[in-house]
């Protein structure tokens, strides 16, 4: 076993992860919001809040899915060790963990039953950056409008439509985390919806 | 010195109850089921909130907790012990210091603010469940926003009564999709569920159910164009503060069947005292 799978997890699990999951929570009550998130030291290509969600949020009652390059030796040693979640492939997951490229298409994941809404995966998605501000947002959790640095729009869309089923996102960013639940609905930045073009692009 | 989890809840079962809330916040109004863990208190004493609460605070926080409207019932002294020992939260009655509140049948006058977390205790948390004992039809009814059952025995209590007669735990809809049930509060509380800056959270422990009402969402209280909801009003004011905006609870003060209408809400009474408005029960003239 490596050294790296035995680092990197959080110092003082109860009160680190008490910590992360208010950001997260306050992320997903507060669409378009950014929180301050840390604690964890995971292997890479992971980022730092993407592993914190992961140590706060999975263990062996949560089947992950590693997307892309985030699935790797080293990663899924390090999360085996610290969490205990078993590996599993997207249309079985809880979360699933990558970079948007990685994770798309999202047609195969679990989004719930008219009954079990809840009963759906929640994608952590690693992005370059969470300071571009590009979807205009509205709904629950929202006084009047927010603004969030979203990969693309239309998945987004097609995604809220779905409510109350729908997948939800957690995106990840350096030591800071968003969220977007299948609440929100997504209009572009210039507020006008999608051009035909795009849409059928 | 016993050595406690944080919070009291091993890891384990905070994680699935933090995994439940972040689902019921994406779902406002829906019922999340969770494994409820026995509590070293009795059912009756909001152990589905105190499981929320002992999921969402950290040590920075102040907590709050009110039992219909004070906090200084045997309950709400208990849970506040409780976190204090095993959080190492500090407590407060004041509304406007708490960061996470823990209510059982109120809702605080004082608007509450975004930095605020309100966690009610909930004893029934299906709105169905007088009209339909069977958790599986229930389930199904909401599936299909299958509502009107509940719509009859809303319009049952117009023609019975002249006016809608429920008058606690009045039934919401959210978002315009789901119904849920606010917890045995006032109907007078209604307006507060909506457009709240602060997150509300609903635990109940018996009947393992989770569900949210994100900041700033929509929530209006069934009614009929014909007979609009109303939240009730008392025609007087606080006999101890002169309030006249606030829920009223009556008194008996003396064996001669003597009464006195004071606020609920212990904190915003005393505040207001302080302030220097005194109520005709309290050597005041009354501003009714
Ligand atoms: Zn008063």
């Amino acid at each position: 076993m490596q050294a790296e799978t035995l680092s990197g997890g959080f110092a003082d699990p109860s009160l680190h992860s008490a910590h992360a999951f208010r950001s997260v929570m306050e992320a997903m009550a507060r669409p378009g919001t950014l929180q301050d998130i840390s604690g964890a030291a995971p292997p890479a290509p992971l980022s730092p809040a993407a592993g914190a969600v992961l140590l706060t949020l999975c263990d062996t009652e949560t089947p992950v899915y590693l997307a892309g390059d985030a699935d790797t030796d080293a990663v899924r040693a390090w999360l085996a060790f610290h969490t205990g979640a078993p590996m599993t492939g997207p249309s079985h997951c809880t979360f699933a963990l990558g970079t948007w490229d990685a994770l798309t298409p999202l047609e195969t994941y679990p989004i719930g039953t008219a009954e079990y809404p809840d009963r759906s995966a929640t994608l952590i998605v690693e992005c370059p950056t969470l300071d571009a501000p590009s979807a205009t947002l509205k709904g629950p959790g929202i006084k009047e409008s927010a603004m969030l640095s979203l990969p693309e729009h239309d998945a987004f869309v097609k995604n809220s439509a779905l409510f109350p089923l729908g997948l939800d996102f957690i995106f990840t960013s350096g030591s800071r985390v968003a969220a977007l639940p299948r609440s929100t609905e997504v209009l572009c930045a210039d507020s006008k919806p999608l051009s035909r073009e795009e849409g059928s692009a | 010195m016993i050595e406690y989890n944080f919070a009291y809840l091993d890891e384990q079962t905070k994680r699935m109850i933090r995994r439940a809330i972040l689902k019921g916040l994406a779902i406002p109004g829906y019922q999340v089921p969770f494994a409820s863990r026995e509590m070293p208190m009795p059912y009756g004493w909001g152990t589905g909130g105190v499981q929320v609460s002992a999921a969402v605070l950290t040590p920075d926080d102040t907590f709050k907790v009110i039992d219909q409207g004070a906090d200084d019932t045997t309950n709400a002294v208990s849970i506040r012990t409780f976190f204090e020992r095993t959080a190492g939260v500090q407590t407060t009655t004041a509304t406007q210091e708490a960061t996470v509140i823990q209510t059982r049948h109120r809702i605080p006058e004082e608007p509450l603010n975004d930095g605020q977390i309100l966690v009610y205790q909930v004893p029934i948390p299906e709105p169905l469940r007088f009209l339909e004992p069977r958790e599986s039809e229930t389930r199904k009814m909401h599936s299909l926003e299958e509502y009107g059952l509940m719509h009859v025995k809303l319009y049952e209590d117009i023609s019975r009564h002249g006016h809608i007669a429920t008058s606690y735990a009045y039934p919401v809809k959210v978002e315009g999709r789901y119904v849920m049930d606010p917890s045995p509060i006032p109907k007078f509380d209604n307006p507060k569920l909506g457009d709240m800056a602060a997150i509300q959270l609903f635990g109940a422990g018996r009947e393992q159910r989770i569900y949210a009402l994100p900041p700033y969402t929509q929530v209006t209280s069934l009614d009929f164009e014909d007979h609009p909801f109303e939240a009730s009003k008392a025609d007087h004011g606080c006999g101890m503060c002169a309030a006249t905006d606030s829920y009223l609870d009556e008194l008996i003060i003396d064996d001669t069947g003597g009464r006195m209408f004071v606020c609920s809400d212990t904190d915003y009474c005393e505040a207001r005292q302080a302030a220097g408005h005194i109520g005709k029960d309290n050597g005041g003239k009354d501003a009714a």
